[in-house]
């Protein structure tokens, strides 16, 4: 058995924390090779290279694989996929773009956001917005495998693998990038950090919601945002927690002004320790919180910040 | 340019949804079913293209049991000018893999050539968000995923996508596959005699044989469990008794 690990890399730069997550589940279905690809990415290589249990680092550069457009980025695994029975990747926005087009390209069924590893053929993966746990075992001559980051600790630094540089197939020219919009953020990400101060549509504006964004600094923490505050235009759409947002498992969260929907909880129901700041008693949310405080945010959220000191 | 739509039956999106105490999968039996949210987002734009003259015919389509007949009249009420049913299964507890449901897909867009594949990013049931990729793939067309805004601009499609890191815009070539995210739009509900209407609208019933797929599993459900629950929690009085427990936890 052999292993391919999708590394993620943003700009020439590796997400550390997602590869390093994925790479230990990577390693328990046997040696791992890390694919670096970007127009860009023999500095992420490099930083692969560093983490333990890396057996090699793949260095694919090319100007279409620039913005991770989904086309050339499956091509060009779904060429090197020939040396390898497991094609495993972190489950971000990325990697759900380019691992299925990856799996049907080689006629087989893609295993997404897996959360257990069983042995090589059967793996536990969520449905039903993380209602159910399914165990599946796959009948495909390869598997295509997205891990799901919480379920995972990260690999540790102290490898030192050597990089290879793999050519890059011809781009088939059928999408090209137009532009990005990211908000840069002094803030910890929000998929790893230790603390996550989460607002909903309680909190009632974007003006309001500098309240979450305030705590959340005092704290050290990142921010997030239910999809009622992202879509009522209180949070952008990369703070969204939950079934189709992003997947956290803090030590700490912080709800407040959410009712704990199941596809919020979802995304944050195996943090370590729930909060939950809700008017509304009979919120469900307090059903999966440790510590739930009946309050108004607006007398709560300010005094908490002052006396956290 | 005709736009195809794919719809999916899942359970409502309200619904609790109880594991099988034998542990065979969900209780499906006698539950509501509806159309899955991201689909009907899918239809929604699709109807807007045509409503702005972008398209001219929307065909919808569903495959599974043969009660997603209910799934494409919502669609065809919606707005959807005709509906294709392929008949896959009579389980409702068996759920046809997105990659066979890519491939008999690709099979009506050979059939059928639109210019464009409009469909949810996700099934809120299996939560796999694959399909539109995996047909993608198979039909060598570009794809532009999780779609929060889409244009139309001669034979090509504006699509900005709502990644981890924010936003990307990306232009893709037409004919294309674009899955719909959340923000996409906000669908309309059918009026009642558009609802009338729709029980008028031409829907074609085939099976996968038609086609000549194989919808045979690649993935065997062993087990299907409840997740860990969380221990109920307790009711602080104060914020001062919360800072205290948050302390005691040493998380802060
Ligand atoms: C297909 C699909 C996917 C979805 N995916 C997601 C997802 O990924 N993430 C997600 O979050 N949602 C998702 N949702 C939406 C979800 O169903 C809920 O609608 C949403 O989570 C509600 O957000 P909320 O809790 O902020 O708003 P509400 O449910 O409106 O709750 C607001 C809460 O604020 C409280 N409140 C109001 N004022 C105050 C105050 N002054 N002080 C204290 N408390 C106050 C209220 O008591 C209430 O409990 C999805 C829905 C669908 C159909």
């Amino acid at each position: 058995m052999a292993v391919l690990l999708f590394a993620e890399v943003t700009d020439g730069h590796l997400g550390r924390d997602a590869t390093a997550k994925a790479l230990t589940g990577a390693r328990k279905l046997g040696p791992v090779t890390v694919l670096c690809a970007g127009a860009r990415a023999s500095a992420a290589a490099e930083e692969a290279a560093k983490l333990s249990g890396v057996e090699k680092v793949l260095c694919a550069e090319d100007p279409s694989l620039g913005h991770r457009l989904a086309e050339p980025t499956a091509a060009l695994i779904a060429e090197l996929a020939r040396d390898y029975t497991h094609i495993v990747a972190p489950a971000t926005t990325d990697a759900k773009n380019v691992m299925p087009r990856v799996a049907a390209l080689l006629d087989v069924m893609i295993l997404p956001d897996v959360i257990a590893i069983i042995d090589a053929d059967t793996f536990e993966r969520p449905i039903y917005a993380g209602n159910a746990i399914q165990t599946v075992k796959s009948s495909d001559p390869k598997k295509v495998i997205t891990l799901r980051t919480t379920a995972f600790e990260a690999a540790p630094e102290g490898g030192n693998a050597p990089i290879e540089t793999v050519p890059v197939p011809a781009d088939p020219g059928l999408s090209a990038w137009v532009e990005d919009k990211v908000a840069a953020s002094d803030r910890p990400e929000l998929t790893s950090a230790r603390i996550v101060v989460s607002g909903g549509r309680g909190v009632g504006s974007e003006e309001n919601f500098k309240l979450i964004e305030r705590l959340a600094d005092k704290l050290g923490a990142a921010v997030g945002a239910s999809r009622a505050a992202v879509d009522s235009g209180y949070a952008p759409n990369d703070w969204q927690v939950g079934q189709t947002g992003k997947v956290v498992a803090p030590e700490l969260y912080i709800a407040i002004g959410i009712s704990g929907a199941i596809q919020h909880l979802a995304g944050m129901k195996d943090s370590k320790i729930i909060v939950a700041i809700n008017k509304d008693e009979e919120a469900p949310i307090f059903q999966v919180a440790d510590y739930g405080l009946v309050a108004d945010l607006f007398q709560a959220v300010p005094e908490l910040e002052k006396k956290l000191g | 340019m005709k736009v195809l739509v794919p719809v999916k039956r899942v359970i409502d999106y309200n619904v609790k949804v109880r594991v099988r105490p034998d542990g065979t999968g969900v209780d499906l039996a006698n539950v509501k079913m509806s159309m899955n949210p991201f689909d009907e987002i899918a239809v929604e734009e699709a109807i807007r293209l045509k409503e702005k003259g972008a398209a001219e015919e929307i065909v919808a389509v569903s495959i599974g049991v043969r009660q997603a007949q209910e799934t494409l009249r919502t669609a065809l009420a919606m707005g959807a000018d005709r509906a294709i049913l392929i008949v896959a299964t009579d389980d409702v507890h068996q759920d046809i893999e997105p990659l066979a449901v890519a491939k008999l897909l690709a099979k009506v867009v050979e059939a059928e050539k639109p210019g464009l594949v409009i469909m949810g990013k996700q099934a809120i049931d299996n939560d796999m968000n694959a399909t539109g990729q995996m047909l993608a793939a198979i039909l060598g067309w570009p794809q532009a995923t999780f779609a929060g805004e889409v244009t139309i601009e001669g034979d090509h499609a504006l699509v900005t996508r709502e990644v981890d890191g924010g936003l990307q815009t990306i232009r893709v070539r037409l004919p294309a596959v674009v899955t719909a995210d959340l923000r996409l739009n906000e669908p309309r509900y059918a009026s009642l005699p558009n609802i009338m209407k729709a029980k008028k609208k031409p829907l074609e019933e085939k099976t996968p044989a038609d086609f000549g797929v194989d919808v045979s599993p690649r993935l065997t459900v062993l087990k299907t469990r409840e997740p860990e629950g969380r221990k109920a929690g307790i009711k602080v009085k104060s914020v001062d008794e919360l800072v205290e427990k948050l302390k005691e936890a040493g998380v802060i």
